[in-house]
């Protein structure tokens, strides 16, 4: 099958959506002409024209307050934010407004907006341009939050996410952007709280999130000559959260370990522990474990960030103790 | 402009719909009929009347907490407004809202909002659409001299400039954000001025003069129809009762303030001007008035009746709809 990367993945399912639906366009800063800081919508300024592919003036909160009302009128909004961590200045408009209007609507009005950004640390970016913030989205009522981990699924939860009527949040680590994969060139979805089980395993399962998925994945070898059946899950949205598979993974190994480089309190870790922990206490075989990236602002140099940053020694080092527990 | 005997009456008929729907509410406040926040236009009645006598059904209307005016111009029948602050399953919101969250999109009622601002990017944002889809809809948003300090009244008012959307932003100056004088929170008081910072025009008009707000209002809508842009209303007008019911109102204005604008009622202002020479050639009798007054009590009574009788939402359905897919 041919290949391409994550970011080529997720522009053609923009691209083919936005072909298919003239109702969709897309704002951000630098995403016409230019393309995207990201190349995430490279080509599409020819292709689409500029009332679809929209350079804004620097005004989170003024664009996403658009977007609610543009998508209660009949468009279908696509915010690319570059950098997720510019979408905090319109919380408001997205925590009041867009999780709540099809609630306040009883579904007369929809909000089929898409809320795409690249997360993370690791790249020098330091604090403004490294945060993740998931786990904010997913802790309201209204949001679809998407991480997609692979070129694969990229392409397909980003066509399920424009075809939406829920404001969705896309959620694209800069780390993974450059990475390659094997992706189909026909149009297919991925369903939301769909978790891919990447590995099967034994002895412990461990729910990554994000580049926490290969970093993990990459230990997996070691750890079973070793003689530790790692059983690998990436949930892939984290709302809806697939709680079912890591359930039944969890029944089959009594071992659950969380990997994730964002926050660890209230984060989604301490989300699955719990429902775990309600669900099958009885089955687990140790205490349920997280490790998080620090709970700490994101530096700047080398030394610092990657002290905030689960590392593979410690991924390996505490599959190593929960196995052992 | 001069409109006929018709039209005039229809004025007259959405301002009084509004004030006793107003004066009803408060009673039932009073009551205990109606719970929470009710904030009330009576003052206001000409700038939601003057407004939306140029909107279709299919423009698309975004108001603040202080929308019932809105909301009853653009078509809410007052029992659907009165059911819904009665926390009714029949109420415009189906019970969900309450006052300050109103929803009526069959008749291009967007929203009323509990927080200043959004609605001023929401219109902005119907306006894109309009845009995008190639129609000739327009948007309007109502918001306060206390949005206008909102980041969101500059943000809303530029992006709304540069893409020429057809927007209308129209400002109901009633002087108070609650009870800080916008004295207090703008040195330059002047709102319609502010429009020249965004590139788009800009005029003040008396607010209680429903024949000068449906003026400015025709025009702005003209321009927004054949993709000329937007445009900034400040209408100067004034709130005659306290920011909401049972508030009380002392301490930010004097009596003596209020006294003179109540003398500037905006009904019988309109009322006496239809009565004398007005701007028709055919002058109105008081008995046409009086009928409307009756009609509308009548209304009003049947609308409380309405919403008395009404069902209470089923506790069952509080987490529908909170995704697209449910409920």
């Amino acid at each position: 099958m041919r290949e391409m990367t994550y970011t080529e993945a997720a522009r053609e399912a923009l691209g083919a959506e936005m072909e298919r639906d003239s109702t969709i366009f897309v704002l951000g800063e630098g995403i016409g002409r230019r393309g995207g800081n990201f190349n995430t919508t490279s080509g599409f300024f020819e292709r689409f024209g500029p009332r679809r592919l929209r350079d804004t003036p620097i005004c989170e909160r003024g664009f996403v307050g658009l977007c609610a009302g543009a998508a209660m009128t009949g468009t279908r909004p696509v915010v690319d934010f570059m950098f997720i961590d510019f979408i905090l200045d319109s919380f408001g408009e997205l925590a009041n407004q867009i999780a709540k209007i099809q609630y306040m609507t009883s579904g007369r009005l929809k909000m089929p907006v898409v809320l795409r950004g690249c997360i993370g640390a690791g790249g020098g970016h330091a604090t403004h341009h490294s945060g993740s913030y998931y786990s904010v989205f997913a802790h309201l009522p209204g949001f679809r939050v998407v991480v997609p981990t692979t070129p694969y699924d990229a392409k397909g939860l980003m066509t399920t996410a424009l075809r939406s009527d829920d404001p969705v949040l896309f959620l694209e680590h800069k780390s993974l952007l450059s990475t390659r994969g094997e992706v189909p060139e026909d149009d297919y979805t991925i369903p939301f709280g769909q978790a891919r089980v990447c590995r099967e395993g034994d002895d412990v399962t461990v729910v990554a999130l994000g580049p926490m998925v290969a970093k993990t994945s990459a230990l997996c070898d070691e750890l079973a000559a070793d003689g530790i059946s790692v059983e690998l899950i990436d949930p892939r949205s984290i709302a809806p959260l697939d709680t079912e598979t890591i359930f039944r993974s969890v029944s089959k190994t009594g071992r659950l370990l969380i990997v994730d480089e964002a926050f660890g309190p209230c984060g989604i870790g301490a989300e699955i522990s719990a429902q775990i922990v309600e669900r099958c206490f009885d089955q687990l075989d140790a205490p349920v474990r997280r490790l998080n990236g620090a709970h700490s602002p994101t530096p700047f140099s080398p030394t610092l960030e990657s002290a905030v940053i689960p590392q593979p020694d410690q991924i390996a080092l505490a599959i190593r103790n929960i196995a052992a527990e | 402009m001069t409109l006929d005997q018709d039209a005039l009456l229809s004025l007259y008929r959405t301002m009084v719909v509004i004030r006793q729907c107003e004066l009803q509410l408060a009673r039932s406040y009073q009551a205990g009929t109606v719970t929470g926040a009710c904030h009330t236009y009576i003052g206001q009645e000409a700038v939601a009347t003057g407004v939306c006598a140029h909107l279709r059904k299919d423009d698309a209307v975004f108001s603040t907490h202080r929308g019932h005016g809105h909301a009853l111009a653009k078509g809410v029948p007052p029992r659907e407004l009165i059911a819904e602050l009665f926390g009714r399953a029949t109420g415009c919101s189906q019970g969900r809202g309450g006052s300050m969250h109103l929803f009526s999109p069959d008749v291009g009622l967007m929203g009323t909002t509990g927080i200043v601002g959004p609605n001023i990017l929401q219109a902005t944002g119907a306006g894109y659409s309009f845009q995008l889809l190639e129609t000739d809809r327009v948007s309007v948003a109502f918001f306060g001299d206390g949005g206008v300090g909102n980041g969101a009244f500059h943000e809303g008012l530029n992006l709304a400039a540069i893409w020429q959307l057809p927007t209308l932003f129209v400002c109901e100056n009633n002087m108070y954000a609650t009870e800080v004088p916008f004295s207090y929170a703008a040195r330059n008081t002047d709102v319609a001025q502010r429009a020249a910072s965004y590139g788009m025009p800009g005029i003040a008009v008396d607010g209680n003069d429903v024949l000068a707000v449906a003026d400015a209002a025709q025009a702005a809508v003209s321009r927004a129809r054949a993709g000329d842009g937007p445009t900034l209303i400040e209408c100067r007008t004034y709130r005659t009762r306290p920011h909401a019911e049972g508030m009380g109102d002392g301490g930010y204005r004097t009596e003596e303030e209020v006294d003179a604008w109540k003398a500037r009622d905006p009904i019988k202002a309109f009322a006496d001007r239809m009565l004398d020479d007005g701007p028709i050639n055919d002058p109105i009798e008081q008995p046409a008035l009086d009928r409307i007054d009756r009609e509308i009590a009548e209304l009003i009574e049947a609308a409380v009746q309405f919403a008395t009788d009404s069902p209470w939402p089923d506790p069952g359905t509080v987490s529908d709809h909170i995704f697209a897919e449910d409920g």
